[in-house]
């Protein structure tokens, strides 16, 4: 890109670019292929101007255009019922999905990710990740009450993952605190995969009225184009193009100028502002300013609407006066919003930004002429059809391969591994997996972290899922549950997307709710790497499978790809979060025990499989098999089962059995309040023909442990035989210690220290 | 009992404080920083957050809005007014209240279930507790340790304006473990803690009874219209 000597230095505007075809242009340097350029230069007739090249390679770049995804990514839209849809407002491709929860409230939800920011500048790619999310949320009408991280660090014991995850955890930290958003859950795991390439994704929930919900489209001629919030600067240029398009490489040129900063403050001001613009009625249409920043708001609201528009980039009032128009219209400056306003209600919309001191400027109007043309100083330097930016961008069928190595990966299993010989191996096993880093207490984490602001969190970590009360009146609520096993993923990416789908799914469901909707954040390696493809296309066509026979769709979600180092691609992460409705959250179950002498129900049946577990991982060092089979079925009579019982208030607590088994399970049950169990093994054993090993450490799916008081017994014992879904008891709450029967006894308070040390061994001991 | 609460730009639990003193049963009513009205309010609480987004210092920017010349003209006549976190760090830089918050000794933000001792039962705030009385309400901020002189320290516990003190943990380094302070007169009190969220059940700390059933910030609210009553 070539830098004037001064910001009123002629810009190459339409007019010299026609006089002028023969212009050598910088399209690699922006991430665009040579067939791409070709192909805009047929869209436009002639060469493109710097400010047109820059637009088109940061919109046709892999992340705003999922150029190599899309051809996969509408099975999620295809594999639909009517029921399905009955209660979806707004389905894919707005900026975020949005819900019908009942009583005239809808919750727009979403999950983005914002991994290579966050390895490059720790702190504010983790922040920016927040803020970015957030304002998707915003820019569909709605109130944003809370968020929720999934995380992926490198080995724990590695120098470098101590610098990411102080930057990544106080950048969230920081930035949602400041925010004043509770973060309510999440996940957090450490494996060398990840060294080279973290994983910071980032979700957002928010909650609106039915007459609130805004849409990205800029219609009616004549109206005004509003940019406001913060002013735009240098930071961020390039950020889709260079950064999330590309893999690392660790002989290059730093790429820090493409993180973007962020300032909570100011957003938290624009959130405000924006509700404030809502509730007058003096928005039209709303967009969001995030990847691609000025080139992707104007295009895309100019493609959602009437088809035209017609700005004076001038008027965009910039921190830096030198910014070219390039860079201005590449910017992903943060905390900046573009909203659609009638001329008559101008006035008063700048007298809302006026009062929140949002800086705010007119930068033009939507027009009936099908372009979006771009003034620069009164010449024109971008003319083109938006929906050729923002839509029709490129498609590709990439190549795909079965990669040459899952068939010896599959053969590796882990049921021939050694298993333990005496209680005390079996003791000193479950506390290396109770120690874990995958397993431990996230505390350390958690603790700088606000959950308690705007008052309506009913459950958080460490439950399986968070909650929020929508209606202080009636207690309406949502729960929201996230989940990606990667290690089962690596071994079969499609089995690996449907556990991570079923074990969301149960989550939302032990806590009292009704699994109602889906997001994604689909993380790979480079779409360029034929086998990283065919786990792309497996993991999207076991998703969309998965979703269509639980009955719940995919609303919204994010494709990240190119999370590789070297030739190395992660393994296949695909994070999905599941969206619950509960009429009450009064009716909320915890997944811990509170009170003594409640009976301990297993519900499930257990089978050996080891394959990709915890216990392999930790004991063993060990990855290879096939991951659990999945029976969406039983998951779904399971979820059925719960919503009854817990509707019926039988349930003292339930909690979801997943990495580590059933032991994780009831550790974790006994370290939530400090109340022990006595646990018995025999009867499953005996049931279901496994050893203690397997009843153990096992991963097998459909399983949930929930306590029952004992005047509920009955009851309880009456509702599993009615639906027919396997239930024993295998214990009863006791006491301050958690006693295996005939195996080991160990402290509660023994338990929570040792899960607790973890990480502060490794990050530091910063909390109390 | 109308109970005001101030919102400043980067406020954020205004509406938990809202909320609060409508669960104490007086009524709430929302102020702007901009203003010079206090709206004929009995009582303020200047909530928590970043106000200013903590620029400068915590609390210095929002301690000059306009509307706090009509708050220090109150709490000169006597007016019960609250500063929780963010508000207890404005109240301290505009000198309603003694000493200065730095940021906390472990470096990082922390969110906890905090234990305190309540020292003083004679404040407009404080007049529900028993002296000596062990609550637990939310802690959570990034810049909360409480300093002053080893002089001053000595003149507040002296002159009975320690409120509240850490127990069990201090978790920001506070001096002395002082995690809340009076004026002399007892109508003005800050603290780095939330009483805003122990004021509904199901929603607040964990207690032996039950988990988020802690309402211990409540008496908070109710001593300020038993205070207010009595007047």
């Amino acid at each position: 890109m070539s830098t004037p000597a001064s910001p009123t230095a002629v810009a190459d505007t339409v007019e010299n670019a026609k006089a002028t075809p023969e212009k050598e242009q910088p399209y690699g340097a922006l991430g665009l292929k040579p067939d791409e350029y070709d192909r805009i230069k047929e869209i436009l007739g002639r060469r493109p101007t710097s400010g047109e090249l820059a637009m088109y390679s940061v919109m046709w770049s892999e992340h705003c255009s999922y150029k190599s995804s899309k051809i996969y990514l509408r099975q999620f839209g295809q594999k639909v019922t009517p029921e399905m849809t009955k209660n979806l407002m707004v389905g894919m491709g707005e900026n975020a999905g949005v819900v019908d929860i009942g009583e005239g409230w809808a919750v727009t939800f979403k999950v983005e990710s914002h991994n290579h920011p966050s390895y490059i500048e720790p702190f504010q790619g983790a922040a920016t990740g927040v803020g970015g999310i957030v304002r998707d949320i915003i820019s569909m009408g709605a109130r944003p009450v809370a968020v929720m991280d999934q995380l992926r660090f490198g080995k724990i014991d590695d120098p470098d993952t101590a610098r990411v995850v102080h930057g990544v955890v106080s950048g969230i930290s920081f930035y949602g605190n400041c925010l004043g958003l509770p973060n309510i859950g999440g996940e957090t795991y450490f494996d060398p995969v990840y060294q080279g390439n973290p994983l910071v994704n980032a979700l957002s929930v928010g909650v609106l009225r039915h007459e609130d919900l805004h849409l990205a489209n800029a219609s009616g001629a004549g109206n005004k184009v509003v940019l406001f919030g913060a002013r735009t600067g240098g930071d961020g240029i390039g950020g889709a193009s260079i950064l999330a398009s590309d893999s690392f490489d660790s002989t290059g040129p730093t790429k820090r100028p493409a993180v973007q900063v962020g300032d909570p403050f100011a957003e938290k001001v624009l959130i405000e502002c924006c509700l404030e613009l809502y509730r007058d009625g003096l928005v039209q249409g709303i967009q969001d300013l995030g990847a691609a920043g000025i080139s992707c708001a104007t295009s895309e609201l100019a493609s959602n609407g009437d088809g035209g528009m017609h700005v004076e980039l001038s008027h965009v009032l910039l921190r830096d006066p030198s910014l070219t128009p390039e860079e201005i219209l590449m910017s992903e400056s943060q905390e900046r919003m573009m909203a659609v306003v009638e001329p008559e209600k101008l006035d008063e919309f700048l007298a809302v930004t006026a009062k929140w001191d949002v800086e705010t400027s007119v930068l033009g109007e939507v027009t009936e002429t099908g372009r979006l043309v771009i003034d620069w100083h009164g010449e024109e330097i971008v003319n083109v059809d938006p929906r050729t930016v923002a839509v029709d961008g490129p498609v590709y069928e990439r190549p795909v391969a079965y990669p040459t190595w899952i068939d010896a990966l599959n053969a590796d299993t882990a049921a021939v591994l050694p298993r333990p010989e005496s209680s005390e191996d079996v003791l000193a096993q479950f506390l290396s997996l109770v120690a874990s880093p995958n397993l431990a207490s996230k505390n350390w984490i958690t603790d700088q972290y606000d959950y308690y602001v705007l008052g309506n969190t009913a459950l958080s970590f460490p439950d399986d899922g968070g909650m929020i009360r929508v209606d202080e009146e009636s207690g309406l609520g949502f729960a929201i549950a996230t989940d990606a096993n990667g290690r089962y993923c690596q071994l079969d990416p499609s089995q690996g997307a449907k556990l991570a789908l079923a074990e969301a799914y149960r989550n939302v469901a032990v806590s009292g709710a009704v699994p109602a909707a889906v997001t994604d954040c689909l993380n790979f390696g480079s779409p360029e790497n034929p086998e990283v493809m065919w786990q792309f296309s497996q993991a999207v066509e076991g998703l969309s499978d998965a979703c269509l026979e639980l009955g719940i769709p995919v609303t919204g979600g994010n494709v990240s790809f190119y999370n590789q180092t070297g030739d190395t691609p992660i393994f296949p992460t695909p994070v999905v979060g599941v969206l619950g409705v509960i009429d009450d959250v009064a009716r909320r179950v915890p997944s811990g025990w509170q009170d003594e002498g409640h009976n301990i129900y297993l519900l499930g049946t257990t089978q050996e499989e080891f394959d990709g577990s915890a216990w392999a991982a930790t004991v063993h060092g060990h990855l290879g098999g096939r991951p659990p089979a999945v029976d969406l079925d039983a998951e779904k009579a399971l979820a059925g089962l719960l919503h009854a019982a817990s509707q019926q208030s039988l349930l003292a607590s339930a909690h979801d059995l997943s990495d580590g088994g059933l032991a994780q399970a009831v550790a974790e049950s006994v370290m939530r309040f400090g109340v022990g169990a006595r646990v018995w093994l025999g009867e499953v054993m005996q049931r279901d023909g496994i050893d203690l090993t397997t009843a153990l450490f096992s991963e097998s799916t459909g399983r949930v442990i929930v306590s029952v008081p004992r005047e509920d017994d009955v009851r309880f014992q009456a509702l599993c035989d009615v639906r027919g879904y396997p239930v024993l008891r295998i214990g009863v709450t006791d006491g301050t210690a958690l006693e295996v029967q005939d195996v080991f006894t160990i402290e509660a308070e023994d338990l929570r220290t040792r899960s607790a040390a973890t990480l502060p061994e490794h990050f530091g001991s910063a909390t109390v | 009992m109308r109970i005001g609460v101030i919102t400043f730009p980067g406020s954020l639990d205004d509406r938990d404080a809202l909320r609060a003193v409508r669960l104490a049963d007086a009524e709430p009513v929302a102020l702007w920083h901009g203003s010079h009205d206090l709206e004929g309010v009995d009582a303020l609480v200047l909530p928590g957050g970043f106000s200013y987004g903590d620029y400068l210092r915590a609390g210095a920017i929002a301690a000059h809005a306009p509307i706090m010349s009509e708050v220090i003209d109150a709490a000169a006549k006597g007016m019960p007014v609250l500063g929780i976190c963010n508000g207890f760090q404005m109240l301290t830089e505009a000198h309603l209240l003694p000493g200065g918050l730095i940021r906390n000794d472990v470096g990082t933000f922390v969110r906890r279930d905090q234990a305190l001792h309540v020292e003083q039962t004679n404040t407009a705030w404080t007049n529900g507790f028993t002296a000596g009385q062990e609550i637990v309400i939310p802690l959570k901020n990034g810049e909360g340790g409480f300093i002053a002189s080893d002089d001053e320290l000595d003149r507040i516990e002296g002159e009975g304006r320690v409120v509240f003190r850490y127990l069990g943990v201090n978790p920001n380094g506070s001096l002395r473990d002082i995690a809340g302070v009076s004026n002399e007169r007892g109508n003005v009190v800050g603290l780095m803690p939330h009483p805003e969220h122990a004021t509904e059940l199901g929603f607040g700390p964990d207690t032996r009874d039950a988990m988020r059933s802690g309402t211990d910030g409540l008496t908070f609210f109710t001593s300020a219209i038993q205070a207010l009553q009595a007047v």
